[in-house]
């Protein structure tokens, strides 16, 4: 303690009380104000924190509905195309299947004509009925009784004879013609399969089409769900531009790895074209060409995917004719070709300068340079990669664009997560300052308790005194 | 996007582009190294011959590098065997160090023992090569016994500019004094290093050649 707030220097203790008992006293005539001093604090604090956490709020539903609309719109887009791309299936299905139709139907009517006449044909002659054997009976009857009778016999007998030729005539006739019909209905087997295979393409089609007319009506259904910015469609679309953020990422960063490769490939050999110790700013101007090599593949490949309408990135490539698309695309494609041959060779050439490199090294250290066996493999193995690798960057455009329109949506749902914290955060803290000053009060009134209770006291005796006398001068605490 | 747009981005660019490219420490480092011929150090001319095949196969494209000899008047043309700035092309680069390989074979195989170690007058033949090249960093070694012997009339008591230049010894050997009263090595140690730092310039002493990469940090 301060020697100054000792008014008796001598006896401390006296000092001491002296001042605990003026501040005590200070404290019991300043409690009232104190006390609404205290309140007041607490609740500015908690009604501020109150408006801020409802202006955060207020902010933050203002981006969910964004958020929504952002969500459903790209959800209805993807819906369009999706159901475009498979009217345009079915209208190339229709195209290439039923365009045929006509012709297709006119050979199988020529089919069914043909098998119908060969039907005809083979109608089965039956040989004639019980005659011939009825005949030969009474022939053979005949040739009996006139056993005896030589003339007669000879006649009868011969007529037998004429009638048995007669008969083996007409069953020969018979087996020929059976054999015909057997030939002409082996002749109808081709065409029974032809027809056969022929409907069964018919089946295909028309049963692919009506595969996609299914999938039209589901798409359609989801379409009209998100039309109707149902609750359902909106949380199918989260869930499934979460997933495609989560897939695009992954992808892009194996993309990135793949990039990162090629830029190794490419990044020594480039300083023999531009040199190795020019710089631009803190990087070696070799290594900012090779990265600008790598960029120029990326963005053709992205104008290569835009032109074949596989992205839907640029829309001014979108809204150009199909003949210039296609020029584009060929124009890009030549592009890469040329890229992906100067980097196969860049890569050639960087094995050749590493072999330089360790010749070197080996000579330097006094050993005999040697060249490794197979060398030629690696070299090869850089050559092909750094001709696949440009072709392999293209396809960076799918995830990309996934990636650009999920992020959109992950990323304003995640400032709303944020959002919502910090609101709840800002509420939390606007309740524990109201219970703070109460506690605070408590605390106050702890503190000067003594002259608290004498009051009490001096009113419960004056109460005594005078029963009249209302006595309600609250001690509250709170 | 109009004419005046177009202008300004143009501007920017280009404005970027001198700024990134003109960074204040110029690129590559510069080494010269004098080669003590004098006396006994003549048998140590093999190690030297090590640490420049070492220093030819660490140094980069750009990088200066030359190599002199210490003898009785090093402040001149003559002694210096070679000195060469290689290409910025790695393969041409690698050429230039197989030439410089053949050259410094060349001199190790013919060269004779110099009576007197004239090594101000090396050092500051150095010094003037890496001013005139103007590498990022500069740095002389000195493959000596830092024992210097001038000729009669030499002046090489006064102070040197090293400003910005590193200067190490290299190997410096133990002469016959050194081992009765090692203080008269220290001293001598300790006079160089005055010498150098009074010149603006940093001074090491490397005797393990192993740990030469760690302090020249190419």
């Amino acid at each position: 303690m301060p020697g100054w707030m000792m008014l008796w220097p001598e006896n401390p203790a006296l000092s001491v009380l002296f001042l605990l008992v003026t501040l005590i006293l200070f404290l019991y005539g300043a409690r009232a104000p104190a006390h609404r001093g205290i309140a007041g604090a607490a609740k500015a604090l908690n009604q501020g924190c109150k408006l801020t956490a409802q202006g955060i709020r207020s902010v933050q539903e203002r981006l969910a509905a964004r958020n929504r609309e952002v969500l459903l719109s790209e959800g209805l887009e993807d819906a369009e195309r999706q159901i475009d791309q498979e009217f345009q299936r079915i209208s190339s299905a229709v195209d290439r299947d039923l365009g045929g139709y006509p012709a297709l139907h006119r050979r199988l009517s020529d089919q069914v004509a043909r098998i119908d006449e060969d039907y005809r044909r083979v109608t089965d002659t039956p040989p004639a009925p019980d005659s011939w054997t009825q005949t030969l009976h009474a022939a053979g009857e005949l040739v009996e009784k006139a056993g005896t009778q030589p003339a007669a016999a000879k006649a009868v007998q011969a007529l037998q004879t004429a009638i048995e030729q007669a008969h083996d005539d007409a069953m020969d006739k018979y087996r020929q013609s059976s054999r015909d019909r057997h030939d002409l209905l082996a002749k109808m087997v081709p065409a029974w399969r032809s027809m056969s295979s022929t409907l069964t393409r018919v089946e295909k089609s028309v049963g692919g089409i009506f595969e996609r007319s299914r999938r039209i009506d589901e798409l359609m259904s989801e379409y009209r769900e998100i039309a109707a910015k149902s609750d359902v469609a909106e949380r199918k679309l989260t869930s499934s531009t979460l997933s495609q953020f989560v897939i695009a990422s992954f992808v892009l960063v194996v993309a990135s790895l793949g990039g990162f490769i090629n830029f190794q490939l490419i990044a020594l050999p480039m300083s023999e074209m531009v040199g190795a110790t020019s710089r631009l700013g803190s990087m070696q101007t070799s290594d900012v060409a090779a990265l600008v090599i790598i960029l120029i593949e990326i963005t053709m490949g992205l104008f290569l995917m835009e032109s074949l309408r596989i992205t839907r990135l640029f829309p001014v490539i979108g809204r150009l004719d199909a003949r210039s698309r296609r020029r584009m695309a060929f124009a890009t494609l030549s592009i890469l070709l040329i890229l992906a041959g100067i980097e196969s060779s860049l890569a050639y050439m960087r094995d050749m300068l590493a072999a330089d490199r360790m010749a070197l090294t080996q000579q330097l250290a006094g050993a005999t340079v040697q060249r490794p066996e197979f060398m030629w493999i690696p070299a090869v193995g850089q050559m092909v990669m750094g001709f696949i690798l440009p072709f392999a960057l293209t396809f960076v455009a799918i995830p990309l664009e996934s990636f650009i329109h999920s992020s959109r949506i992950v990323l304003g749902q995640v400032i709303v997560g944020a959002l919502r914290v910090v609101a709840f955060g800002v509420d939390m803290f606007g309740f524990a300052a109201d219970h703070a000053g109460k506690a605070l009060k408590n605390l106050y009134d702890v503190v000067v308790f003594l002259p608290l209770k004498i009051e009490d006291l001096v009113i419960q005796s004056r109460a005594a005194r005078v029963p009249t006398v209302s006595t309600d001068r609250s001690t509250s605490t709170a | 996007m109009n004419r005046l747009t177009f202008r300004r981005g143009c501007v920017a660019l280009a404005a970027a582009l001198l700024t990134a490219g003109c960074s204040g420490v110029p690129p590559g480092s510069g080494v010269f190294l004098l080669i003590d011929t004098s006396g006994t150090y003549a048998a140590e001319l093999d190690r030297a011959e090590s640490v420049i095949n070492y220093l030819l196969g660490t140094m980069d494209p750009g990088d200066s590098f030359g190599v002199a000899r210490i003898d009785g008047g090093s402040f001149s043309e003559k002694d210096i065997l070679i000195r060469v700035t290689f290409d910025e092309r790695p393969s041409v680069a690698n050429d230039e160090k197989r030439l410089f390989l053949e050259k410094v074979g060349a001199f190790t195989d013919t060269v004779r023992s110099a009576s007197h170690t004239d090594i101000t007058g090396g050092v500051l033949q150095a010094v003037e090569w890496l001013n005139e090249v103007g590498p990022g960093h500069k740095t002389v070694l000195i493959f000596s016994d830092m024992e210097e012997d001038l000729p009669e009339g030499f002046v090489r008591d006064f102070p040197m500019d090293l400003q910005g230049v590193r200067v190490i010894a290299l190997n410096v050997t133990k002469l016959g004094p050194d081992n009765v009263d090692p203080r008269v090595y220290a001293t001598r140690l300790d006079e160089w290093r005055e010498r150098v730092e009074s010149g603006g310039g940093q001074f090491a002493v490397i005797n393990d050649l192993e740990r030469l990469d760690i302090a020249l940090d190419l």
